[in-house]
């Protein structure tokens, strides 16, 4: 064997050792490797580019597509951050135990019935009570597709089932304030960039809205993601009869303004302010000023 | 903030796992997700092996299961079927269907010689969202001057019909009016393969435009067709063949069908599953030689065929934009 094909030869074999996230075309569209769980679709680099892109941009447009949102984080989620967000779960003895279990949450695991007959202030009877307040169901999330690791997969669905308990915990509701301040604690908190990316639609907020997201919102959810517990490591079946409060404590977060309490302070405040405004008006008119 | 520095440097540490995990691991891990997943089996599984299957896609299912995947498939994509064609063709679709229906010239030209103002009437297979349907009423009014021509427009798939009915809800064909006193345009629900709701020997014209690569059995409906229209009539069919004959822009066009489309077909309408199933279905189609002797052999007269070496038809069809869609003709005997 002359010097260049043993020198080939030696870069093949090393590029065949790097990690496979690194080797930039392991695959073809139209010869796509088998699934490594039901549902799995792999994608080239190209297709994951343009998912990202396509599904940013969609659900910028439409906010009501959380399918959109759901490919745009397993479309950003590798190389690195899905990665990351499994060893922070293999280095905590509970998030081992999640792993190795694998619990879904969906309808049928999750029985609002049972849930509503806790007693109050425990986590589940605060999980149910949000959901009704809010009107959703723990319908079952979009499976996860395009992440090709099958325990990364499981990290994603069980970070996109468990979005609703952080939900709970802190009292965020569902309307776009709620979400993106949900949205900037959980980036603090698994740094995964789908959450990051959606703190975009600040640009959607009303403008009164925008300033209290600065205010209170961003700096409670930064600072409490950052100095809290990693969320994706609680075992959230078996914390179902925990006081709500133990828990905040024990997971290092503070529960934030009340969002629709002072929404609605200040819808009534201008109804208010309208309503004397409109009667000075009819009074002055009626004097003929 | 210098409490929080610790913890959120460890979260950023750079290297986590290498990221691989030995093979052992990774199938122990990929079995226990089957086996909690492993609620229903697919159910191309329950097929015994006396049970005829067909193909759906790459996937092999039930004969009798197709026709009611294929309306699922098409349930789902109606709503956005017209925008969803625009991206996927970049818009091309309107010149093959424009060309296709000019190519056919629907609609009698009156004369002072004609008497009745009966004009054509003409049968649109899979034509649900109408748009076929309605470049035929357009070419024979105002081309052909012809305000007796109608068109059936029918479809396998109340939603698809749904959306032609919109359509057609602003076009001066739904109405009776004094020009044309009947209807021009009726919907029939119906499958292809079973047009037993019209008569033999009544049809003008035949179309069906990228519908019969959906069908069950093509010959049945080829048969079907030959059935209901007169002699004379012309049966003809507009669409996609499995591949290019150019070797550079065949993979070029494989690659967009199964890269782009489905993933269109995600951002778009939500759908993944239904666009993989469009692209895999253009896969399995008979290429123009053997669709257009499958058309000989329901007894059609193919114009422009020749035989060449090998027996293969050869001309019988036009290629469209370079072999990406074709258009067959053929003209029952008198």
């Amino acid at each position: 064997m002359d010097i260049r094909t043993q020198m080939s030869q030696h870069t093949f074999r090393r590029l065949l050792a790097l990690p496979q996230p690194l080797r930039l075309r392991t695959f073809s569209i139209l010869n796509r490797p088998p699934p490594n769980y039901p549902g799995h679709v792999p994608l080239t680099l190209v297709e994951r580019g343009a998912l990202a892109l396509g599904s940013a941009f969609g659900s910028l447009r439409n906010p009501h597509r959380h399918d959109l949102i759901a490919a745009l984080g397993e479309a950003t989620a590798k190389p690195y951050f899905i990665a990351r967000l499994r060893a922070a779960m293999l280095a905590n003895p509970t998030g081992r135990r999640i792993l190795r279990d694998k619990p879904r949450i969906t309808s049928q695991t999750m029985s609002l019935e049972k849930l509503r007959q806790l007693p109050e202030n425990t986590v589940g009877r605060a999980y149910a009570a949000w959901l009704d307040r809010e009107g959703v169901t723990p319908d079952t999330r979009d499976q996860v597709r395009y992440i090709d690791d099958p325990e990364e997969a499981y990290v994603m669905q069980r970070y996109r089932e468990t979005h609703d308990f952080t939900h709970a915990i802190t009292g965020l509701p569902v309307i776009i304030e709620g979400e993106l301040a949900v949205k900037a604690f959980e980036f603090a908190n698994t740094l995964l960039p789908m959450t990051a990316l959606s703190l975009v639609a600040v640009v959607r907020l009303k403008a009164v809205e925008r300033k209290r997201f600065f205010e209170t919102y961003l700096p409670w959810a930064v600072g409490n993601g950052l100095k809290a517990e990693e969320v994706i490591n609680v075992y959230w079946e078996e914390e179902l009869e925990t006081d709500v409060e133990v828990l905040r404590a024990r997971l290092g977060i503070e529960i934030p303004p009340d969002l629709r309490e002072t929404r609605k302070l200040l819808r009534d405040k201008n109804k208010a302010e309208r309503a004397a405004r409109d009667a000075k008006d009819r009074l002055g008119a009626g004097m003929g000023l | 903030m210098a409490g929080l520095l610790p913890r959120a440097t460890k979260r950023l540490r750079l290297s986590p796992t290498s990221g691989i995990i030995c093979r052992d691991c990774r199938r122990a891990v990929t079995s226990s997700i089957r086996h909690s997943q492993q609620q229903q089996p697919a159910p191309s599984q329950h097929v015994s092996q006396s049970e005829k299957t067909t193909h759906f896609g790459f996937e092999t299912v039930a004969e009798e299961l197709k026709a009611s995947r294929v309306r699922t498939v098409f349930s789902s994509v109606a709503a956005s079927y017209d925008t969803m064609n625009d991206l996927m063709s970049l818009g091309i679709h309107r010149l093959w269907k424009d060309h296709f229906v000019r190519s056919l010239n629907p609609g009698i030209r009156p004369t002072s010689y004609s008497q009745s103002a009966a004009g054509q009437t003409i049968l649109d297979i899979a034509g649900g969202t109408g748009d076929i349907a309605l470049r035929l009423l357009d070419h024979a009014t105002t081309i052909n001057r012809d305000n007796g021509t109608s068109v059936i427009i029918s479809d396998i798939n109340p939603e698809m019909l749904a959306e032609g009915r919109k359509r057609f809800a602003t076009s001066p064909y739904y109405a009776s009016t004094a020009t044309s006193p009947n209807r021009r345009v009726s919907f029939l629900e119906a499958n292809a393969e079973d047009l037993s709701a019209i008569e033999s020997n009544s049809i003008d014209l035949y179309t069906v435009a990228f519908g019969i690569r959906n069908f069950t059995h093509k010959e049945v409906a080829l048969k079907e067709a030959f059935r209901v229209l007169k002699p004379g009539g012309v049966f003809a069919c507009l669409e996609f063949t499995p591949r290019l004959s150019n070797p550079i822009m065949n993979g070029i066009y494989k690659r967009w069908s199964f890269g782009a489309i489905p993933l269109i077909g995600q951002v778009v309408a939500a759908d993944r599953e239904s666009y993989q199933y469009l692209v895999e279905s253009i896969e399995r189609f008979p290429s123009q030689p053997e669709f257009a002797s499958m058309i000989e052999e329901a007894g059609f007269i193919v114009p422009g065929k020749e035989r060449g070496d090998g027996g293969e038809l050869q001309g019988g069809w036009e290629d469209l934009s370079l072999g990406i869609a074709a258009i067959h003709k053929g003209v029952k005997p008198v």
